[in-house]
């Protein structure tokens, strides 16, 4: 249980931080926030490429995965393994493997979130 | 004949009264500090249609039949009906308004297309004998425009303190020559067609400050013209300039050599409470001038209330494209002098 | 003779930028912190019960975490509850999974009326489009490097 509430306070306090980085980007620079999600994801490789982020995840749990940045992490995960299991063919079968089960969710729950709800206005 | 002080102001021979407006808004319009004004709302925004671009056109359609309600005409008797929204081949307009079956001209002007409608509507009626009743409606949807040049609706995203709200909102106006049997009401002497000024300003968070420039150019080359100040209007009425954009005139205007000061009123940055409501600097879109000169200012001149008025829509020309090339916002605004004018009948207040 | 400040694009451009009021940095920041590390959170807790209590391996509650997350954000959109939301916390539902969510589901209920292909089909991609683009060529990119270095090491 310790344990347990232990990593909670890791993944809040690390996720909250990778969200403050991107909102003082998007306040103090001309950043859109479409291009901080693109950063995100590829910086993600990047550290996961570098050998950062899996002991960035082991220490914050979701604090590393569920920002988009677990998302660039887990892309790069999926093209290591490839490699390692297909050799060159891995470049281009890992990189959505790991990321599949993501992407589908989304674009499904996306699909029926049309099918069952009706736009609305916004409202101040 | 014209003198050349005079190149770019148009004075009608011929004085266009606006016999009867009507406007039709959305929920938050409602909701804002003039909400009472405004003929017909919608708390839902949808208007009876099934999508918000469909929308917009029966908002237009309802403003348009409440202001032939108002003057008990039928459609049958305006002879030409200018029309203009923000929709992509003014296509609110087009679908709203056909069925009236009236000779129909589309325009666009972004949200200057108010002015730019009864300016038109002015100059083809004193050009041409015939023309004697006409009609401008002009329009905007918040969806529709959200839509269209920004993100989904449904998407959570924030936005700078600069940021227009696209109004929901709709404004009719009928204008007619003859003057017999006219009760008290308002209308366009003056007219001046706007330049189209590019302030260098690409940032679409920030309209304000793209129009701004615009409608310093027309208000000098309106008093350098006219040779008349600001104080001989009871007020300066601005279209969507927000609060930042207003802020910025006055500095604009006061480097050109006038002030503006307490005389002027800007439909943007008044027709939300910006207290309560988010709307950041301001309202914004074609309906949103367009359904507070309907609701608001035309009634007001109609009783004598104000005499004078400098109304300037403001135009922020650009297109989704434009925006996301990093192509600069160019401003517009065209200007007319309306003014209380006698009628043969007076016109009765409306039980309050 | 200097230039009016109305017709000078370059003293209009530095005078514009220099007034306009910039967001409030410091509550944005503690609220993007507040939610986004709650999102994080939920996810840890939800980890834990994957494991845990359902006995799932790492790999599948991690991908159980993220599928709950997806879900979440997408239903709150569909009732549009999460643009209110995303209002207030800015990056903190942007940056996690959440935001992908969103940004998929939105242009999914707004694209209705053009039609499920060429509305629906093609446009949920305009928002999360370019995330899964650009990850998908950085991971190609790292995958070559990674491939090439395979080969000496």
């Amino acid at each position: 249980m310790q344990d347990l509430i232990l990593d909670c306070v890791k993944a809040f306090l690390v996720g909250g931080a990778f969200c403050v980085i991107a909102q003082l980007l998007i306040d103090l620079t001309a950043i859109t926030p479409a291009r901080i999600l693109v950063l995100y994801v590829c910086s993600g490789v990047f550290l996961s490429a570098v050998g950062l982020f899996e002991p960035l995840r082991r220490f914050a749990g979701c604090g590393a995965s569920v920002p988009l940045v677990g998302f660039g992490g887990l892309i790069a995960r999926g093209v290591r393994e490839a490699i390692q299991k297909d050799g060159v063919m891995g470049i281009l079968s890992g990189p959505l493997t790991a990321s599949a089960a993501g992407i589908a969710a989304a674009l499904t729950f996306g699909f029926l979130a049309a099918v069952f709800f009706k736009g609305k206005p916004k409202k101040l | 004949m014209r003198t050349n002080r005079e190149k770019r102001l148009f004075h009608f021979e011929t004085p266009i009264s606006v016999s009867a407006s009507a406007s039709a808004v959305g929920c938050e319009e409602w909701k804002g500090p003039y909400g009472k004004y405004f003929d017909f709302h919608d708390p839902s925004d949808r208007f009876g249609a099934k999508t918000w671009e469909l929308a917009e056109g029966e908002m237009a359609k309802c403003a348009l039949n409440l202001a032939l309600k108002k003057r008990k005409i039928s459609h049958e008797e305006i002879d030409i009906l200018f029309a203009g929204d923000l929709q992509n081949q003014c296509m609110a307009s087009s679908a709203g308004l056909y069925s009236f079956g009236i000779p129909y001209i589309g325009l666009y002007g972004a949200c200057s297309t108010s002015v730019e409608g009864l300016l038109l509507a002015a100059l083809t009626m004193n050009a041409q004998k015939k023309v004697a009743r006409t009609a401008v409606v002009t329009s905007s949807h918040n969806c529709a425009a959200e839509r269209q040049f920004r993100l989904p609706i449904e998407y959570g995203g924030q936005r700078t303190p600069t940021a227009q709200w696209t109004a929901t909102a709709a404004g009719a106006f009928l204008l007619e020559k003859e003057k017999k049997g006219m009760q008290d009401s308002a209308c366009i002497r003056t007219g001046m067609i706007g330049r189209a000024v590019d302030g260098g300003i690409s940032d679409a968070n920030n309209m304000g400050a793209a129009m701004a420039p615009a409608v310093c150019d027309s208000l000098r080359t309106y008093f350098e013209e006219s040779g008349e100040k600001v104080e001989d209007f009871d007020l300066i009425v601005t279209g969507d300039l927000g609060t930042e954009g207003s802020a910025i005139l006055e500095v604009l205007c006061r480097d050109v050599g006038f002030s503006l000061l307490d005389r002027h009123f800007d439909c943007g940055a008044n027709l939300y409470d910006l207290q309560k409501q988010d709307a950041h600097a301001g309202g914004s879109g074609c309906g949103c001038i367009a359904s507070m000169l309907a609701a608001y200012f035309v009634p007001k001149l109609s009783r004598g209330e104000h005499r004078r008025l400098l109304v300037l829509a403001t135009g922020a020309l650009m297109s989704p494209s434009s925006i996301q090339q990093g192509g600069s916002i160019i401003g517009i605004a065209p200007a007319i002098v309306m003014e209380y004018e006698k009628g043969e009948k007076k016109r009765a207040r409306p039980d309050s | 003779m200097e230039q009016k400040l109305y017709l000078d694009k370059k003293r209009y451009g530095a005078y514009v930028k220099g007034r306009a009021a910039r967001s409030h940095v410091f509550s944005n920041c503690t609220n993007a912190f507040l939610v986004g590390g709650s999102i994080c959170t939920l996810g840890q807790a939800l980890l834990g019960f994957y494991g845990q209590v359902l006995g799932m391996d790492e790999r599948a509650s991690a991908t159980g975490v993220s599928v709950s997350l997806i879900f979440l954000a997408a239903l709150l959109t569909g009732i549009g509850v999460f643009d209110r939301i995303g209002r207030v916390a800015g990056a903190g539902t942007l940056v996690p999974i959440t935001g992908f969510s969103n940004a998929v589901t939105s242009p999914a209920i707004d694209t209705r009326s053009e039609g499920w292909v060429m509305g629906v089909g093609a446009k949920i991609f305009t928002v999360a489009g370019p995330v899964i683009l650009y990850g998908t060529l950085s991971g190609v990119l790292y995958g070559t490097v990674y491939y090439i270095l395979s080969l000496f090491l």
